[in-house]
Formats: structure tokens, C-alpha cells, sequence
């Protein structure tokens, strides 16, 4: 976390509607991208309301560059269109009535230049994301990486301080969408305030995002540079995102027992108490009959529950202790003619196990 | 149990029709399809008895008398001015209706709402007791101003705004309720401040609504009969407008009434086409 600084945007807040109640506290340093991960319902477009002055907080404040935006102690609130905020909307919301050009120039429009004045403000957004040749254009007859590129160029045209982006890559199809993301890293390299990015693609969040947050359930469960989450999951949700097995167990030196049942032996670093165990798919052996005795330190036996076709390998379903999520290749499918209800047994080395403390949620 | 198989013989033309959309039979049992034309032959048989009877020879002598025209004008800018005063006041109270709350609010669409099933007569008598020089609000302003209302055009035009504005604002308040509020959220976030949002993003997108409202409302404004009458009287050229020249002209002058229906039954074909074609292309019939 960013210490308090004044520059950046700090959240320190609840907001409850109805019986959800989210409950944050982060902070974005400017030229950060802050990337907000979650399931859906767990309050990431919430939070952006929140920050963006489309709903109050419930408890607690909102900061921005050393304003206060929102506090409900002192009952201080700035309005929506008070606050240096661009926001790119899921779906973009584009006005379907206004071209092009009177999209990104509406920010400007509506704080107060006048319609030729706006124009030229807006002008500049329109060339630097390649909009020219779109600018008399109505939102309908864009493709999705265009309204993507004329809803950042709205967002921007406003002169925001802090850039908020809900899923900016969700309504693309996949053909599209890495291109749009690329050049979307490009943007919010070059915009100097702090910028929050919702997705609930964990893909989209290690490529833009500098600084990563996990919310559950209006809480966050943990926050870490992409690379740290995504090798030390902290919750089962973000373990499947990475596509990683993760175990809840108790360490006491190279023997991990796991919570639900089964024990691992892990490369002794000397931890005690409760801990993480994380496991790749990929690293996992299986085998028809019990293997020979070997170097690795971890077998076990399984029923295969199910099969599914990923895109160059076969994902295995595995029941036993513990269960497992594996990955083998078609041919060893066909070869150990694996079928559901298949016994198998299952084979890790103590090395491919990755075991890190459990560390306390956040508190809220 | 064994079921009576229902035969039939298919066309070649409902064959294909069948095959290209599927479906079942789509022709009209028999106890659907006799009421269906009777109401069929009642709508239709009274508008081919306007068109049979009219004085096609000398319709444009029926139509120039003096009065006709009169009528007629007095008809056309009564009914706009009804639709730009409904505009003007109709649409606000409208947003006011769809987007805020308050108590009452509830009290207040039904009094709104309430002129749409009154009988206009009845609008009519309120509009006098309100209005007249002895109404509680009329007496002050003849008492203050000089002004008496009754049997004046702005009469006409109060009767006609009684009874047609309502049209008005319970098309354009559904058009908010179902609008997407997310255009406006967008638009404060990008700095507008309420009544931008209103002018900007607001108004445009149930401009569709907007526009049969308005069009509904100038067509029941140009047909009000009642209330105008009770309210506003039939001078001539001052409170006369078109349907009541029609019912004036019945008793006298058959053949002008009917000259003066045909141009009320093409102004009104003119209204259902336009409507029909905003709302075949806004898609927001509300």
C-alpha cells in the first residue's frame, strides 16, 4: 500500500446496499493501474460507483489527490460530475445519439467550453486514439474495439486526475480483444493518475495491471503484485483463475496435513502452523497402476470424477486425498485409456509444491 | 383411448409457409371469426358511409364557407399551442413523475392520469367553476387583471390542454421509466450537472416518445369537443373549432358537416401514419 500521500486516490469506506455490504480500504498512487479482481457480485463495480460519485459510502471516506470526495462523517460529498473522474463504462454507454466527435467532445461540452472550442478539446483525444476517420460516425456503427477506444477518449477528453475502467475489455470478442489490450496498456502508460481496473479475467489483470487487488464478497481476500498472486493464491476462487490446486493444511516441518483429508510432504523450510499449498496442474503424474517407488515424494490414489477437453491438453477431475485438478495430454488419456470411475494413482514431487503461510484476510 | 385424427389438406403455398416458419395452422376458428368481422364491418362500415356521402362534387364550396375556415384555423393553431404549452410544462412534469419521489407522488400520476377517462364535459364544467368570472381562481383575475377566460380562445386552448396534455406525459414518463438511466449516469460522470443531462442525454434519447406524445396530444387536442364547449362556448371564429362546426353544421348544412369530417378523418390518417412510423423506427412505443 502506497503510504498516505496526497496525490493518489485513498479508499477507506463501506458502502451497504441492501444486505451486500462492501468494505475496502486501498489506495492507488498516481500512474499506478490498480487492478480490482473478483467473482461477479463481489462489489468491483460498487466500488467504482463509489469512487466515482454514483453512490455515497455508507462509512468511512474517499480521497482524491488530497479532496475529499466522499466522508461520512462530515456529510461531505462531491456530486458525480464534481470530481476529476473519467470512467469507461462496461458496454461504454456511448450516447447513441452524438457522433463520434460529440462523444469525446461532450466531457469538455459539459464543463462549459462552448461547441467549437469543445471540438478542438476534443480533437486532440481523437487523433491520439486513431478516432479520425470515425469522428462523424454514430456508436452503433462502431465494431467493439472502436466504442472501446471513443469510450477511453471520452473518459480522457474530460482531463481526468483518475481513470476507472469496468471490464474495458469484456464486450470484445476474442479476436479483438488482444489487440484492444495492447494498445489499452499503451493508454494507461501514458495517463499520470492513478487508474482502477475491474475485470474478473485474471489474464487481463496481470497483463494491465501494476498492482493487483482480490474482492469477495465485499471484502479483499488479498492484494499483491499479478506475479505474487498468481504463484500464491490465497483463496480457492483466485487459485482457480490461475489454474492452480490449492490446499488449506497444517505445516509441522516437510509434512503438511491437509484440512480436507490427505497429507503432503513438502520441502522442510522449517514453517509450523497453517498454511497454503499450491499445485500446478501440469505437475502432477498419473499413473494406472502404483508407480515404482521413486524420488518423488507424494502418492496417492484417485477416482477420475471427469474429463474436459482444454484446448491442447485433457483436464482431469480427481477424487481422493486430496482432490485434484490435473492436466495430461490427449495421448496418455487414450494410452492408459483413462474413463470415469477410473482408480488411478497420483504422483508430485515435494518440489513442485509451493507452501506459504495463510495469512489473515484483510481486515475490513 | 384412441383420438379422432384431425385431417386437413395443405396448400402448396401454407406448405411452405409452414416449413419456413413453422408453426401450426393459422387459420381463424369459426366462433373467433364471425365477431372478428362483425367489429370489423362497425369500425369500418361508418368511415366507407363518410366517404360515400361526401359531396365529392362541390366539396370545395362546402369547405370555403366563411365558418369552415374559420373552424379549420382556429382548430390548427389551437391544437398547436395546446401541444407547445404541453411540451413546455407536460415534459417536466413528466421527469418529475418518472424520476423523483416524494409523497403523494402516487396521488399525483392518478390526478394526472384522470383526465384521460373523465368525460371532457365534466373537464369542461371544473374548467368554468375554476375559471369563470364567479370561479375561485377566475374571479381574481378578472377582479385583479380585467381577465375573463370563459368563451375566449384561450379558453379553447385551456379545454384543449385539460384533456390533451395528459397524453402527453404519461408517453414521455414511460419513455424515462424504461430509458437506460446508465447514458445519464455516464454523462455526470463526464461532468454534466443535472440540467445538462436533462437537455443533452434526457431529452434526446426519448426524443422517439417525445414525438408521438406530442403528436398523440395534437391529435386529441384538434378532436376535443366537450370540455371546449362547456368551457369555451361556439362563437364563430372565436371558440368554434372544427368538431363542433361539425355538429352545428349537421343540423343546417349536412353536406358542409360532411366536408368538415373529411378533412378531420385524413388529418387523422396523417397522425396514425406518422405515429406508426416513429414508432416502427424509434422501437419505443411506450
Amino acid at each position: 500500500m502506497t503510504p498516505e500521500g496526497s496525490d493518489g486516490l485513498i479508499v477507506d469506506a463501506e458502502v451497504s446496499r441492501g444486505s451486500f455490504t462492501l468494505a475496502v480500504s486501498l489506495a492507488a498512487a498516481p500512474g499506478q493501474v490498480l487492478g480490482l479482481l473478483g467473482p461477479n457480485g463481489a462489489g468491483k463495480s460498487t466500488l467504482l460507483s463509489a469512487v466515482a460519485g454514483l453512490v455515497p459510502v455508507s462509512a468511512g471516506r474517499i480521497t482524491l489527490a488530497g479532496q475529499v470526495m466522499d466522508d461520512a462523517d462530515t456529510g461531505a460529498f462531491v456530486e458525480a460530475a464534481g470530481r476529476p473522474v473519467g470512467f469507461v463504462f462496461q458496454n461504454y454507454r456511448l450516447f447513441p445519439h452524438l457522433t463520434v466527435a460529440d462523444n469525446v467532445a461532450f466531457s469538455p461540452r459539459a464543463r462549459g467550453l462552448g461547441r467549437r472550442a469543445a471540438r478542438s478539446a476534443a480533437s486532440h483525444w481523437i487523433e491520439r486514439l486513431r478516432l479520425a476517420d470515425l469522428a462523424d460516425r454514430k456508436p452503433d456503427q462502431l465494431s467493439g474495439g472502436q466504442a472501446q477506444r471513443v469510450a477511453l477518449a471520452r473518459a480522457l477528453a474530460g482531463q481526468p486526475a483518475l481513470l476507472l475502467l469496468d471490464e474495458p475489455l469484456s464486450a470484445l470478442d476474442a479476436g479483438t480483444r488482444l489487440d484492444v489490450q495492447a494498445e489499452l496498456k499503451r493508454h494507461l502508460a501514458e495517463f499520470t493518475g492513478p487508474c482502477l481496473l475491474v475485470t474478473h479475467d485474471p489474464l487481463e489483470a496481470l497483463v494491465l495491471a501494476d498492482q493487483l487487488i482480490v474482492l469477495e464478497d465485499g471484502r479483499i481476500v488479498q492484494e499483491g503484485t499479478p506475479a505474487q498472486i498468481a504463484s500464491k493464491p490465497a483463496t480457492g476462487y483466485v487459485a482457480k483463475l490461475v489454474g492452480l490446486n490449492l490446499y488449506a493444511g497444517h505445516a509441522d516441518g516437510s509434512q503438511v496435513a491437509l484440512t480436507g483429508g490427505g497429507v503432503f510432504v513438502v520441502p522442510d523450510r522449517g514453517q509450523h502452523g497453517d498454511v497454503l499449498v499450491a499445485m500446478r496442474p501440469s505437475a502432477v503424474v498419473v499413473s494406472s497402476q502404483h508407480p515404482q517407488p521413486s524420488s518423488a515424494r507424494n502418492t496417492w490414489s484417485a477416482k477420475v470424477a471427469g474429463l474436459t477437453l482444454l484446448a491442447d491438453r485433457v483436464r482431469l477431475d480427481l477424487d481422493g486425498q486430496p482432490p485434484a485438478l490435473v492436466d495430461v495430454t490427449p495421448a496418455a488419456v487414450a494410452e492408459l485409456s483413462l474413463g470415469p470411475g477410473m482408480q488411478v494413482w497420483l504422483t508430485v514431487k515435494a518440489t513442485d509444491l509451493e507452501v506459504y503461510a495463510h495469512a489473515d484476510r484483510q481486515p475490513a | 383411448m384412441v383420438t379422432r385424427t384431425a385431417r386437413s389438406h395443405l396448400t402448396a403455398r401454407e406448405r411452405a409457409r409452414r416449413t419456413a416458419r413453422g408453426g401450426v395452422s393459422r387459420s381463424v376458428p369459426a366462433p373467433l371469426l364471425a365477431p372478428a368481422l362483425i367489429a370489423i364491418a362497425f369500425l369500418v362500415l361508418p368511415l366507407a358511409g363518410l366517404l360515400i356521402r361526401a359531396p365529392w362534387r362541390h366539396l370545395g364550396a362546402a369547405l370555403s364557407g366563411a365558418d369552415a375556415t374559420q373552424a379549420l384555423v382556429l382548430s390548427l393553431w389551437t391544437a398547436s399551442v395546446t401541444t407547445g404549452i404541453s411540451l413546455v410544462i407536460g415534459v417536466p412534469l413528466a421527469w418529475v413523475l418518472a424520476r423523483s419521489s416524494f409523497p403523494g407522488q402516487r396521488l399525483l400520476r392518478a390526478l394526472v392520469t384522470l383526465p384521460l377517462v373523465l368525460p371532457p364535459v365534466v373537464g369542461g364544467v371544473a374548467l368554468l367553476l375554476a375559471f369563470s368570472r364567479v370561479g375561485f381562481v377566475g374571479r381574481y383575475l378578472d377582479y385583479w387583471f380585467g381577465l375573463t377566460i370563459p368563451f375566449t380562445p384561450l379558453a379553447v386552448v385551456m379545454a384543449e390542454t385539460f384533456v390533451a396534455m395528459p397524453f402527453l406525459i404519461i408517453t414521455v414518463e414511460g419513455a424515462l421509466r424504461s430509458a437506460d438511466q446508465g447514458f445519464e449516469e455516464a454523462a455526470a460522470t463526464l461532468g454534466a450537472k443535472r440540467m445538462t443531462v436533462f437537455r443533452r442525454v434526457t431529452v434526446p434519447l426519448v426524443a422517439p416518445s417525445l414525438g408521438a406524445g406530442a403528436v398523440l396530444c395534437w391529435a386529441r387536442a384538434l378532436g376535443e369537443f366537450g370540455a371546449t364547449i362547456t368551457f369555451a362556448g361556439s362563437f364563430p371564429g372565436q371558440t368554434e373549432t372544427m368538431p363542433i362546426a361539425v355538429y352545428y353544421a349537421l343540423q343546417t348544412d349536412p353536406d358542409a358537416a360532411i366536408a368538415l369530417s373529411l378533412v378531420l378523418l385524413v388529418v387523422s390518417v396523417v397522425v396514425l401514419v406518422s405515429l406508426r412510423d416513429r414508432w416502427l423506427r424509434g422501437g419505443s412505443a411506450s
